[in-house]
Formats: structure tokens, C-alpha cells, sequence
């Protein structure tokens, strides 16, 4: 599904990922976990195209086809979906209005017709009630005034509606509690299936125990430093990420 | 003494100046420059009664006295105002054959608002065969009007058919020594439309200039002048979302509401003239003058979206006079490249427990100056007056700018006043998540630009209201990168 290989990039010239390599199989669940300012959020942009950062080297794979020269909405078509970590504020635009202006550029770059109103109106509703979002949210501006919880969910909301390939889950958990945080990884767990993957981006463990990863990535200075099974992150829950900073330096 | 022939010819040639201006009566175009014989030209020229002429010489004597307004934040070179003819006949001939002939950028701008070929052909100027079709729903819609006692016409039927409402009306809102525009446009107005709704009859339909017939084209000078009787309502449409290419560089319309007790008029335009290319050449000077009066209970709405012209400046106001009378104003002004606008409202509050509202969204892109300019004046005698102004920029890019110049005068402490000012920049983050949802950067500005917009496009009616996005959009495009 997603391969990066030797993925270095750059921000205002500054090298913040150094040689990332990553392979996540269709039906798979990965978590990336490292400390604040490690290059995970650099990591995400990067794999959605964001232009404020040079890839200098490597290269990003989606399903065995490179990238790197994709303009963030082809890579989006393409089925690529990243969950912002701070979702950013579109006064006067209601949340339907861009999720539905979303999905039909989506499926005109493919060569389809506007979804059919009532159509959109069903899987509006279907999705909005998996999420249990109250129908008032959904003719609010998007994200304006919304709590960090409410736009987290409103990610996680435009993630169903969209249905990608691969979703990026970028610090989905912070602003969220533990209620809150329950329906949304239920909700990624229902969206879940043997053809998309999701890649999780955290620093908490808490998350994990409800999307459960099949395998677990420390970043740490722009490298992949240790990967491992789900255990690794009760590990890293339980000593910190000072061992590992020790034994990357070794 | 008998003539030479020599000195016959060099006779002639000088009568033939002299006079020529009267032989021009008969033509299309009258001689450029402006005299008291153009005034009166014009005016027997549109075969008006003794009264009107008289008051437009008075405005032309007023106009000479006047200057030039100076204060506006725009910079222009003035026109010269000797150098214009003033008065055109109507064409009646099309300048082209087919729409083969006519520039297939502007048919292109057409095509993208989903404007018909008919309509295509009608704007660019292309003979239409099927005119009978128009002069039918343009008659249809009379005899409507007509069956309610609606008066719906041109300015100048309406002066030789209800002279006593022009001669009561007229000026009576806008004076013709107002100021610089006002007083020229007095004295050499060539056409506009006239509305007429009697007591307590609410107008069926939004009357829109573009239906009358004879009156497709925008006079240089045009006037309007609208009255709602007692209790009535009427729905007002001007202007025209396709893009209007005109020689003549310079516009200064006068449009005067009249809403009288309990009356409510709703004016909306749509102003896409020819803003100058991309270097800011040719375009549009749009010097308008447009004022409402309301008597008690009395409401008057003034929605505009700009987009056009090079140079716009424009205020729509309203003098609320009567006791509970109620103003408002809601724009939407672009300007991209070169364009500049100074615009905005003045909300005069005469009588006791009036309320205006100023919703102003100003989205400047390229090198273009947009400017708010407005004035809420509260009277010593209008207790409990209340107004609430909001003015929001939108800025694309690093090299345009937006100002806003609120002036508040307030003589009665009873007065609540409240003013919201904001600017933002749409945000490379902003495009970067619509992108991400798989929205391009052009529909991502649209789709922003239109949210910013929203509360005034939601005061146009429908059917104006999906033009106008649409129109946002093109005078967008290309604005960023
Ligand atoms: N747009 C940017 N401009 C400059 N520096 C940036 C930018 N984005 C990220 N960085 C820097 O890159 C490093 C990694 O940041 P980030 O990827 O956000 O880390 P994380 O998500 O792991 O906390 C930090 O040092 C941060 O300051
Ligand atoms: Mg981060």
C-alpha cells in the first residue's frame, strides 16, 4: 500500500526527516510514536504533498506508484487522507458544503458524476451516527469555534465520508476524551478492512488500546529507530524514550 | 457682392461649424464638449417638457462651480470631461454578424456563467433574430405590472407620461448640486428607469432592468429613480452578471429610492463592468451617486456585488427620516489586478428609533486597493438609534491592500453604536487542507471566498444569488500562484 524508501526531507532548508524507510501492507495498522518535534507530523505532510517541504532525496510509494511529483489533490484522489493535527478553520463554509464539494472533485478527477443528492444525504447520515455527531454540527463553519475534540471527530468524519485508502492519523487523540476517544477508534475500527491501512501517528500509548497496531514505530530526529509489535508501545509507555535515545546513540 | 466661389466654400465651412451642432441634433452622436446649448440639446433632443430642461441647466451651472472630488483612496487620471460626447443615440445596429466575430475571451467569460447563446449573442452585441421572444416576455410582464398599477418604465417616458411624480421626486433625494457626479449626471442624464408602486401593493415580481425593452445597454448617465408608495414592497434587480465591455470610460449613474411610511425597498446590483486588463489599461470609471429616503416604518436594503470597473466609487446611503425606519447594507466588493474601489454606505439617522445594519466584505487580490469608507451620523433628535457595522477583508497575496475608514458622528447619547472590523489572508494552510481533501487550489479560493462572502449573498435573491458566486469566482481566477 504505502512504501517510503530513504525519504529525506527538507523544511526552509533544515533536514528534518533523515532516511525514513516504511512498508504498510494492505489490512495493516501501524502506529508511529516518538517525542515532540521528532519529524512525525513532517512525516505525514510529506506523504500528503504539502509544498512547504523539499524531499531531497528517496521516495514516497502509494500502491507502487511514486508520489513525489503529485500535487497534494491527485495524491488525495488517489485515495491518500491525512487527519490534521490542527485542522485548520473555513468561516462560512458548513461542514457539508465542503464534504460535499470534497467528494465530488474527488469523483470528477475520476471521471464521475456529482453524487446524487440523496445518496450524499444517506452516508451523511450513516456516517454522522456511526460518529454519533449531533445533525446541528454538520451547518456549522468548518472547524470555526469548534472544541479540539470536535474537530478531531470532524476529521475522523470527513475519513469516513471519503473512505481512503490510506488514512494518516496525525495526534487524533489529543483534545479527545476517553468517551469521545472510544467512538472515534471504534469508528476507524468499523472503517477498517483488508484493502486500506491506516497509519497512526501518537505520543501516548492511550490510543493504541482501542486501534490496536499490528506493528509499532519510534521516530526519533528525523530517523525510524526501533520498530516492533504492539508491546512496544506499553514499553515506551512505561520507561519513556530515553532508553531508546541511548540506544540509538550507541 | 457676389461670392467667390472660394469665399462661398470658406462660409460654409464656418456655418457648418457654427451650426453644426444643431444639424448634429439629427444624428447619432452629438460634438464633444459640454456647454449650456448641450444641456438644452439634450433635453428637446429627448423631446422633454420646459421644466426639465430649466432643471437641468441648473444643475449644469451648479457643476461648473464644483470640483472634483479628491478625497477618495483612489488614484486615476481625471477625465476630461470636454473630450466626451454626451449624447448617444441607442444602437440599433449589431457591431457583428455572428459570434464568430466577437472575442472569444468574452465568450468564454459567457460560457463559464452559463449564459445562453441568445443571451450571448444579445450582450456581445451580435444580432439576435429572435426578438420577438423578448418583446413578448417583456410583454407579458408589463400587463402583470400593469394590472397592479405598477409603473415600470424609462426615465424619460416616465417624465412626459407622470410628470407630476418626476417633477415631485426627482432630486429630491440626491439634489442635483450634491456633488461633482450628481450635478453633471443632472444636467446631461441620457436614460435609466423609473418604478412606480402604488399604497399597499406588493410588487409580484423582482423588476429588473433587464427586462425592459429598449434599455438592454447602460447609459453613460444613467437615472433611476424608484417610489414605493405607502405600504407597498418592491424588489429591485440592476445591472447584469456578464461582463460588460463599454467605450466609455466614464460612468456616473444617480439612483434615488423613495420608501414612504411603512414602504420596503429592495435594491440589488450586480456590477461587472470592464475592470482594465492585467496592466490596469481601459476599464471602467464608476462614479456613482445612490441615496435612499425613508419615511416612518420604512425600510430600504441596498445589496451590491462589485467586481467590475478600474476605478469604483460608489456609497450607497440611506437617510432614515421617519421614526422606525430601518437601513441596510450589504456588499461584496472585488477587486483584482490594477482595480481600485472606495466604497461603502452612509447611514444618516434622522428619525427616533431607527436602526441600520453595514455588512461590507471587501476581497482584494493582485495589486488592487479596496477601501471601506463609511459614515453612520446620528442626529440630535434621533433618540434610541442603533447600528451595527461589520467590515471584513480578505486578502489574496502580498501586493494589494485593504483599508477601511468608519466615520461615526453621534449627537444623541441615547445612540448604540457598534462597529466590527476584521482582516484575514487566506491562509496556504487553508489551501493545503482543501487540497488534501482532493479540492484544487482554484475551487479551494472559490470555496473560501464564498464562505467569507455568505452573509451578503444570502440577502440576493436566488437566482442572482448563484450568478454572483459564479462571478466571484471568474473575477478570482488566476489570483493566486
Ligand atoms: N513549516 C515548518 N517550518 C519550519 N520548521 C518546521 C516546520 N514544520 C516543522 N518544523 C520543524 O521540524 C521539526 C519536526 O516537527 P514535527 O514534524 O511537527 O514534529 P512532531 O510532529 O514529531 O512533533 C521541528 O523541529 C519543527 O520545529
Ligand atoms: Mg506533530
Amino acid at each position: 500500500m504505502l512504501k517510503i524508501e530513504n525519504l529525506h526531507a527538507n523544511v526552509e532548508g533544515k533536514e528534518i526527516l533523515k532516511g525514513i524507510n516504511l512498508d504498510v501492507k494492505p489490512g495493516e495498522v501501524h502506529a508511529i510514536m516518538g517525542p515532540n518535534g521528532s519529524g512525525k507530523s513532517t512525516l505525514a505532510s510529506v506523504i500528503a504533498g504539502n509544498e512547504d517541504f523539499e524531499i531531497t532525496e528517496g521516495s514516497v510509494l502509494l500502491e507502487g506508484e511514486e508520489l513525489n511529483e503529485l500535487a497534494p489533490e491527485e495524491r488525495a484522489h488517489k485515495g491518500v487522507f491525512l487527519s490534521f493535527q490542527y485542522p485548520v478553520e473555513i468561516p462560512g463554509v458548513t461542514v457539508t458544503n465542503f464534504l460535499k464539494t470534497a467528494i465530488n472533485e474527488t469523483r470528477k478527477a475520476k471521471g464521475l458524476e456529482e453524487m446524487p443528492a440523496n445518496e450524499m444525504l444517506k452516508k451523511i447520515r450513516e456516517k454522522s451516527e456511526l460518529l454519533e455527531i449531533d445533525r446541528k454540527f454538520l451547518s456549522r463553519s468548518l472547524n470555526e469555534g469548534f472544541s479540539g475534540g470536535e474537530k478531531k471527530r470532524n476529521e475522523i468524519f470527513q475519513m469516513a465520508m471519503l473512505e481512503p485508502k490510506l488514512a494518516i492519523l496525525d495526534e487524533t487523540d489529543s483534545g479527545l476524551d476517553i468517551d469521545a476517544l472510544k467512538i472515534v477508534a471504534n469508528g476507524v475500527n468499523r472503517l477498517k478492512n483488508d484493502e486500506n491501512a491506516v497509519v497512526v501517528i501518537t505520543h501516548y500509548q492511550r490510543l493504541l488500546d482501542y486501534i490496536v497496531p499490528d506493528f509499532v514505530h519510534v521516530l526519533l530526529n528525523g530517523k525510524i529507530v526501533k520498530s516492533g509489535g504492539k508491546e512496544l508501545a506499553l514499553e515506551l509507555e512505561e520507561k519513556g524514550y530515553d532508553w531508546i535515545k541511548q540506544e540509538a546513540t550507541v | 457682392m457676389a461670392y467667390t466661389e472660394e469665399e462661398l466654400k470658406k462660409e460654409l465651412e464656418t456655418k457648418e461649424y457654427e451650426y453644426g451642432f444643431y444639424t448634429d441634433i439629427e444624428s447619432e452622436t452629438f460634438p464633444v464638449g459640454l456647454n449650456e446649448e448641450i444641456v438644452k440639446a439634450i433635453s428637446l433632443k429627448k423631446g422633454e417638457p420646459s421644466w426639465m430642461t430649466e432643471w437641468r441647466l441648473e444643475a449644469y451651472r451648479a457643476w461648473t462651480e464644483m470640483e472634483e472630488p479628491e478625497w477618495a483612496n483612489v488614484t486615476y487620471k481625471k477625465p476630461d470631461f470636454q473630450a466626451i460626447s454626451y449624447y448617444s443615440a441607442p444602437k440599433k445596429k449589431p457591431q457583428y454578424d455572428s459570434l464568430d466575430e466577437v472575442d472569444p475571451e468574452l465568450l468564454d467569460t459567457f460560457k463559464k456563467l452559463g449564459i445562453s447563446l441568445e443571451e450571448q449573442k444579445k450582450l456581445a452585441g451580435v444580432a439576435v433574430d429572435v426578438v420577438m421572444d423578448s418583446v413578448s416576455v417583456a410583454t407579458t410582464f408589463k400587463k402583470t405590472l400593469a394590472e397592479k398599477g405598477i409603473i415600470f418604465c424609462s426615465i424619460s417616458e416616465a417624465i412626459k407620461e407622470h410628470p407630476e411624480l418626476v417633477k415631485k421626486y426627482i432630486g429630491s433625494v440626491v439634489p442635483k448640486k450634491d456633488n461633482f457626479y450628481a450635478a453633471l449626471n443632472s444636467a446631461v442624464f441620457s436614460d435609466g428607469s423609473f418604478c412606480y408602486i402604488p399604497k399597499g401593493v406588493r410588487c409580484p415580481m423582482e423588476l429588473s432592468t433587464y427586462f425592459r425593452i429598449n434599455q438592454a445597454g447602460t447609459g453613460q448617465f444613467e437615472r433611476t429613480l424608484v417610489i414605493a408608495d405607502e405600504g407597498s414592497y418592491v424588489s429591485y434587480l440592476e445591472g447584469c452578471t456578464a461582463p460588460m465591455r463599454d467605450e466609455n470610460q466614464l460612468h456616473a449613474a444617480v439612483v434615488e429610492l423613495v420608501a414612504l411610511d411603512d414602504a420596503e425597498i429592495k435594491y440589488s446590483t450586480v456590477q461587472n463592468w470592464f475592470p482594465g486588463d492585467k496592466e490596469g489599461k481601459g476599464g471602467v470609471f464608476n462614479f456613482v451617486t445612490k441615496r435612499g429616503l425613508c419615511e416612518t416604518n420604512a425600510k430600504i436594503s441596498w445589496t451590491q456585488v462589485e467586481t467590475g470597473s478600474a476605478v469604483t466609487w460608489k456609497y450607497p446611503s440611506c437617510i432614515l427620516k421617519g421614526d422606525n425606519s430601518v437601513g441596510e447594507f450589504y456588499s461584496i466588493a472585488v477587486t483584482n489586478n490594477y482595480q481600485q474601489a472606495d466604497t461603502g454606505t452612509k447611514m444618516i439617522h434622522l428619525g427616533k428609533n431607527t436602526k441600520s445594519t453595514i455588512i461590507s466584505k471587501g476581497i482584494s487580490a493582485g495589486r488592487s486597493q479596496n477601501s471601506y469608507r463609511g459614515l453612520v451620523q446620528i442626529n440630535s433628535r434621533a433618540a434610541n438609534a442603533r447600528n451595527f457595522s461589520q467590515c471584513d477583508s480578505l486578502l489574496m497575496g502580498n501586493q494589494c491592500g485593504a483599508h477601511t475608514f468608519p466615520y461615526i458622528e453621534a449627537k444623541n447619547k441615547t445612540a448604540q453604536i457598534e462597529h466590527e472590523a476584521t482582516t484575514s489572508k487566506i491562509g496556504e494552510d487553508q489551501i493545503f487542507y482543501c487540497n488534501q481533501r482532493g479540492i484544487d487550489t482554484e475551487k479551494a479560493i472559490a470555496l473560501i471566498v464564498n464562505g467569507f462572502s455568505k452573509e451578503v449573498l444570502n440577502k440576493l435573491p436566488m437566482e442572482f444569488a448563484v450568478e454572483a458566486q459564479k462571478l466571484l469566482e471568474i473575477s478570482l481566477e488566476g489570483s493566486v500562484g
